[in-house]
């Protein structure tokens, strides 16, 4: 095997990881965000394993971008990593590689100082990663034939209906999440209902339910 | 330089990752909410307390100088 | 819009208080003062600028809105900061047993038009507003309209909300939003509204910074104590009418008020003093602090013979309770619990355990909000539990002061609690 097909499998490898690492990542900042419990998990690990999982998929994009640029079997540029559709090989679809690669990197940065920026342009920025999926994925389902057959088309499959299953939770939750102006007369309401001195409990835990 | 960890209380949301990592500092309610220990950080617990800060999924939490004061005004 | 808050009534003529001792609010009772009148009453503005902070500074002006803060301080902290800046007159009064602001802006709106001029030109403001009641807004618009002010000055309607006068709500209203309290680590003073560094005054305060600049800190440390110089507007909360008079700091209460089992000081977040202890107080903060008491907004409230202290704080902890502005998890939990447990106090026979539940959640939302709101609300319940011990021994025993069912404090309507955002607007 010369080493430009060693490049070429490797960069198709682990777009496939990556791509299930970036599903899992979603999926867990997913749970994150509705405060769900991971069974066996401590919350911390939850975060910790979302931040852990993220650097690895970034890793492994890291890898799948550089050898597919260091592989000679097709032509593309350094550059076409960073800028969309300046390849010459399946111009559109790498172009969208590019674009999510971009996001990804964009999205690290801002999370490494999050701690000295702009809460609400970090989350803005954050939110991007709706976005990023959905290109990653069409760039994955395109620029090669790998997840279009055989097991892979199964695992490309398998992503997409468990990221749509978890982003439909998501948005049902908040659909369904009392709007903060409400929550005060709810809680009073409650407070009402039951006796107070039985509510030495968790209660009404959190200020969004 | 001693520090303080301050909390948010608008952005918070009652997660809890906070107190599971640094107990000696935050200590949840009967609600989930963080007890954040008034006072600077014991030099034994900075560690703990930035790696509050970090986990904390909405940044409520910040670690800062002791001089400087929030505005939790009237 | 849902939620207008009535007043008990309409802003009363002032009643002449012992002593004389009118300074913004014109000597005769009647009617608004028109810029004609104000000028021939107050004459020009002679200190402005610098100079005019300097004034302030010995003059030793607080704030009138409630927390007694230096005003000098507050217009240093603006005038040295840099770029744009915006100077808010707050009018807001969000407090139901407070109506000395509505009084003012009817009897002399022009003196703090003028104070909110001065201000905004001593720290170099470009553009200033006057935050207030929709029911002011009428009459505040007719005399702005009257002026010729350099400064421009915007109204901003303040939605009927308890938190309005807070100062982030105020900053987040005026910059076009929702008037809820927010929690930064920069002061308003620093980022304010849209971002500016930004001076908040309650209107009181600007209409005796406008006296100031006419007669100078001396005239203004005429009255008062040497601690606390000057006038105060305050309402007093009695027989279901409330009253607004303008007194010297200092004053023996018992000039102000007489009758009656309790008094309330310094409003839904200040503190139940019996009527014996009261009426040995002077109307300064020195004198009720010693008490654990404080002026505030200069509100009175006294609890009559024929009620009850414990029905009475519980309807207004449930009021206060059901304004949170449900930003914060320990508020949001805490207080309709402890309103809970206070409407249990008042009624016949509570539960063994309740006391020391209030008790206990009094301490956990304590220092917990983004606001002053839980800690004001505690300090009105355990002031309740201190002062109303004995009723409520009674109240164990199946006995209650209260004869008849009348409400004694002005409370808004039920109906007129916040549901939706558009009754933070």
């Amino acid at each position: 095997m010369t080493n430009s097909t060693a490049f070429w499998y490797a960069s198709r490898a682990t777009g496939v990881v990556a791509l299930v690492l970036l599903t899992a990542v979603l999926v867990i900042g997913i749970a994150i965000n509705r405060q769900a419990r991971v069974p066996g998990l401590p919350r911390f690990a939850v975060t910790d394993l979302h931040r852990n999982l993220s650097l690895l998929a970034v890793a492994f994009v890291g890898v799948h971008v550089l050898t597919a640029v260091l592989d000679t079997f097709v032509s593309i540029p350094a550059l076409a990593i960073v800028i969309p559709f300046t390849s010459g090989y399946e111009r559109f679809w790498l172009g969208l590689g590019a674009i999510a690669f971009d996001l990804i990197v964009a999205m690290i940065a801002t999370s490494l100082v999050r701690g000295r920026m702009n809460r609400t342009a970090w989350r803005a920025m954050h939110l991007t990663a709706y976005l990023c999926w959905p290109v990653a994925f069409l760039h994955g389902l395109y620029a090669s034939g790998d997840l279009r057959q055989g097991v892979l088309s199964d695992v490309a499959l398998g992503c997409a209906l468990i990221l749509a299953g978890a982003v439909t939770w998501r948005l049902v939750s908040v659909a369904r999440q009392r709007p903060r102006a409400s929550r005060v007369a709810a809680e009073l309401a409650a407070a009402e209902r039951q006796p107070p001195a039985a509510q030495t409990g968790p209660g009404l835990r959190s200020a969004r339910r | 330089m001693t520090l303080t960890l301050r909390i948010d209380p608008i952005a918070c949301t009652g997660h809890g990752a906070c107190a599971e990592v640094a107990p000696e500092l935050i200590e949840p309610d009967e609600w989930g909410y963080p007890i954040v220990s008034p006072g600077p950080v014991p030099a034994r617990l900075e560690r703990a307390a930035r790696k509050a800060v970090a986990t904390c999924p909405v940044l409520a939490l910040r670690l800062q100088p002791a001089s400087e004061r929030p505005s939790r005004s009237g | 819009m849902s939620g207008t808050r009535p007043l008990a009534q309409a802003p009363t003529a002032p009643s002449r208080p012992a002593g004389g001792s009118t300074r913004v609010l014109p000597p005769v009772p009647g009617a608004a003062e028109d810029l004609r009148a104000h000028y021939a009453r107050n004459g020009q503005a002679r200190c402005r600028g610098p100079a005019l902070i300097r004034a302030v500074r010995e003059a030793g002006l607080t704030g009138r809105g409630g927390a007694a803060f230096p005003a000098h301080v507050k217009l240093a902290a603006v005038a040295q900061a840099g770029g744009r800046k915006v100077a808010v007159a707050n009018g807001a009064e969000g407090e139901p047993a407070s109506a000395k602001d509505a009084a003012l802006l009817y009897h002399a709106p022009h003196l703090v038009l003028d104070g909110l001029q001065l201000a905004a030109e001593a720290v170099g403001a470009a553009e200033a507003y006057l935050y207030t009641d929709p029911r002011h807004a009428g009459p505040v618009e007719r005399c702005l309209a009257e002026r010729a002010d350099d400064i421009p000055v915007t109204l901003v309607e303040a939605p009927p909300r308890f938190l309005s006068g807070q100062e982030t709500a105020l900053a987040s209203r005026v910059s076009g939003g929702l008037g809820l309290p927010t929690f930064s680590f920069a002061r308003v003073s620093e980022r304010g509204v849209n971002g500016a560094p930004t001076l908040v005054q309650n209107v009181e305060t600007l209409a005796h910074l406008a006296l100031i600049a006419r007669h100078g800190p001396g005239w203004f440390r005429r009255k008062g104590t040497p601690a606390e110089p000057g006038t105060t507007l305050i309402t007093i909360n009695a027989d279901g009418h409330q009253i607004v008079t303008e007194a010297e700091l200092g004053t023996p209460l018992a000039s102000l008020i007489t009758d009656g089992a309790a008094v309330l000081i310094g409003g839904y977040h200040g503190t139940w003093l019996p009527m014996a202890a009261a009426l040995t107080l002077t109307l300064d903060n020195q004198a009720l602090s010693r008490h654990h008491a404080a002026l505030g907004a200069g509100v009175l409230a006294i609890l009559p013979h024929h009620a009850c202290g414990l029905i009475e704080t519980a309807r207004v902890v449930r009021y206060l309770a059901a304004e949170s502005a449900g930003q914060c998890g320990p508020c949001l939990n805490g207080l309709p619990r402890i309103a809970v447990a206070m409407a249990e106090l008042a009624g016949p026979q509570p539960r063994r355990g309740t006391v020391q539940a209030v008790e206990r959640w009094a301490g956990l939302v304590t220092g917990r909000g983004a606001c002053h709101h839980p800690d004001g609300t505690v300090r009105l319940v355990r002031s309740a539990l201190r002062v109303f011990g004995a009723e409520i021994r009674r109240h164990a025993e199946g006995r209650c002061s209260a004869t008849t069912s009348h409400p004694a404090l002005p409370l808004p309507p039920a109906d007129a609690l916040p549901l939706t955002d558009e009754d933070w607007q």
